[in-house]
């Protein structure tokens, strides 16, 4: 399995900017066995996240940009490769790395006050007095204060992705993981959580990385935004989005570099129309 | 208020229906007799303590049954669900037995343990344990993997994940293993007690089997209706609070959603 690893030794600036990279993904490949076919996911995909930078990545649907995210946060292992967060290899899932998934991930035998203290239950350094407070304080943020209270299946899909959130960042993760966590929404309740998402995400100045199929909710988002390639996934382009905050969904500029992704996207998939 | 008026004008209104029909005089009120004296007969019954103690005697062998039944068929389900292999192995057995009525196990008992409260509880056992598996592996396959996930990100394992996580995670499956257990638990004991006549103890299906002897309707029909009395008040007592809970906590019961739309929070709060 390592002795693949040396195929990218070539790729030098990786192991220069190592030491100072939130998140390095160092040649990750990935491939699925299943009785009938073996699905290559990933093909040597490497990345660096710096400490603060927002990073999206896009790609069309089973690109394998779910499969990366997931080896990122480790819950799945690389066959190839290897993830680095400060310095140290990914061996599993950790609470310095949390996750917004897509699909609704939250708790329904706990109301949406027991989900936030899900995560902070197990940050043995906190009294319970903090937790509590921790917890409180990131749903006024999500601006679910008056929700504390609630079941789970009585909130709208949209509250349910803020109290995912709430719940990712109350544990104070290093680095925060989203995995097309507004795929499942509307498109009117997704806009509205762009605004609300930028004014956290500046508030809480965290490392993320952020997997969509939408070119303008990358370039909305992000600082940066990493193209893959349809299966085997493999990286093969980067747009710096040197745009102010707050961003409009709306602006010329940030739709003129959605269309400029989606153009090389395009070339990249032969003529397929992505979102 | 208004659903305990209708819900006892219903009742009222069937108890008046055979009531009427019985001293209509088409019928021998041997066969058909009215609910005077059905409910004579049940007074009597329970003044001279026979009745008590036939209850007594069914709900401990109930009791125990399912218990046994209970602890035997949540293990199997869970490792039912575990890997095809099991799936196609004890989940195909459990499939093939439940389907066997639990009074086809009774010949089999009485010839195993004889007359004798063993094969009481075999039958009981043997109606309870299957359709637990059964329900318990459906169950289990159908957690969604997105709890584990998540729980895992956020630093959960070991025993942590499983009695934080797991376990609660699959209370709608283990309470609907378990209710189905109970539904055919008191199924086969009342055909296990209909057809092992024993000493050691006489259960409410013997009541029933002696008043067939006896030739006594009163007595047949008294004993079905502590039965069905008694089948109800399980399902409300053990197990309605549950599914109370899981409906307001998932938001999905299909048995609660049936009997109240649209519920509310201080709606179910009033129904218990």
């Amino acid at each position: 399995m390592l002795d693949q690893v040396h195929d990218y030794d070539d790729s030098k600036s990786l192991t220069v900017t190592a030491a100072t990279s939130k998140l390095v993904v160092e040649g990750v490949s990935k491939w699925f066995r299943t009785p009938r076919a073996t699905v290559h996911a990933l093909d040597n995909v490497s990345m660096q996240v710096s400490d603060g930078e927002v990073v999206c990545v896009v790609g069309p649907s089973g690109c394998g940009k779910s499969t990366l995210l997931d080896i990122i946060a480790g819950l799945t292992k690389p066959d190839a490769g290897r993830v680095l967060a400060d310095g140290h290899p990914v061996t599993g899932p950790g609470r310095q790395r949390l996750v917004v998934f897509q699909e609704p991930s939250l708790f329904p035998w706990l109301d949406v006050f027991g989900n936030v203290m899900f995560g902070l239950g197990l940050c043995p350094e906190l009294s319970s007095v903090e937790r509590r407070e921790i917890a409180h304080r990131y749903l006024a943020l999500v601006g679910l204060e008056k929700f504390e209270r609630a079941h789970v299946h009585e909130l709208s899909g949209g509250m349910k992705q803020r109290v995912a959130l709430a719940r990712a960042l109350a544990p104070d993760p290093q680095v925060l993981l989203m995995d097309e966590p507004f795929g499942a929404l509307d498109a009117m309740t997704r806009e509205h959580l762009y605004d609300d998402i930028q004014r956290i995400w500046s508030d809480s100045c965290k490392t993320i990385v952020f997997v969509t199929h939408n070119m303008r909710e990358a370039a909305c988002l992000v600082d940066r935004v990493l193209l893959m390639s349809k299966a085997p996934g493999k990286i093969i382009q980067g747009f710096d989005i040197p745009l102010p905050r707050p961003r409009s969904i709306y602006d010329v500029e940030l739709v003129s570099h959605a269309g400029r992704i989606a153009d090389s996207l395009r070339g990249t998939v032969g003529g397929g129309v992505p979102e | 208020m208004k659903r305990f008026v209708i819900v006892s004008a219903f009742f009222t209104m069937l108890l008046v229906v055979w009531e009427l029909a019985s001293e209509s005089g088409r019928w021998s009120p041997v066969l058909f007799p009215s609910v005077v004296s059905v409910a004579q007969y049940l007074w009597g019954a329970m003044m001279d303590g026979t009745l008590f103690e036939a209850i007594r005697v069914t709900l401990q062998r109930l009791l125990v049954g399912y218990m046994i039944g209970v602890a035997i068929g949540l293990p199997l389900g869970v490792l039912a669900s575990s890997s095809q292999i099991s799936e196609d192995t004890l989940g195909a057995l459990a499939l093939g037995l439940q389907t066997l009525p639990s009074v086809c196990w009774v010949p089999f008992a009485v010839l195993w343990f004889g007359q004798t409260e063993g094969a009481m509880l075999f039958v009981v056992v043997m109606g309870t344990v299957w359709s637990v598996i059964i329900a318990t592996n459906h169950g289990a396959r159908t957690i969604p993997p997105i709890y584990a996930r998540a729980a895992r990100t956020m630093g959960s394992e070991g025993l942590h994940l499983w009695t934080m996580v797991m376990l609660p995670a699959s209370l709608p499956f283990l309470v609907s293993g378990m209710k189905q257990g109970w539904a055919f638990a008191w199924r086969s004991l009342m055909a296990a007690e209909i057809f092992v006549t024993i000493l050691t103890g006489f259960g409410l299906g013997q009541l029933l089997h002696y008043g067939r002897e006896l030739n006594a309707m009163d007595q047949v029909i008294g004993a079905m209706v502590v039965i069905v009395l008694i089948g109800l008040l399980a399902d409300r007592i053990l197990f309605a609070p549950w599914e109370r809970f899981l409906h307001r906590r998932w938001g999905t019961n299909v048995r609660a959603r049936m009997l109240r739309p649209a519920c509310t929070r201080t709606r179910c709060d009033f129904h218990s």
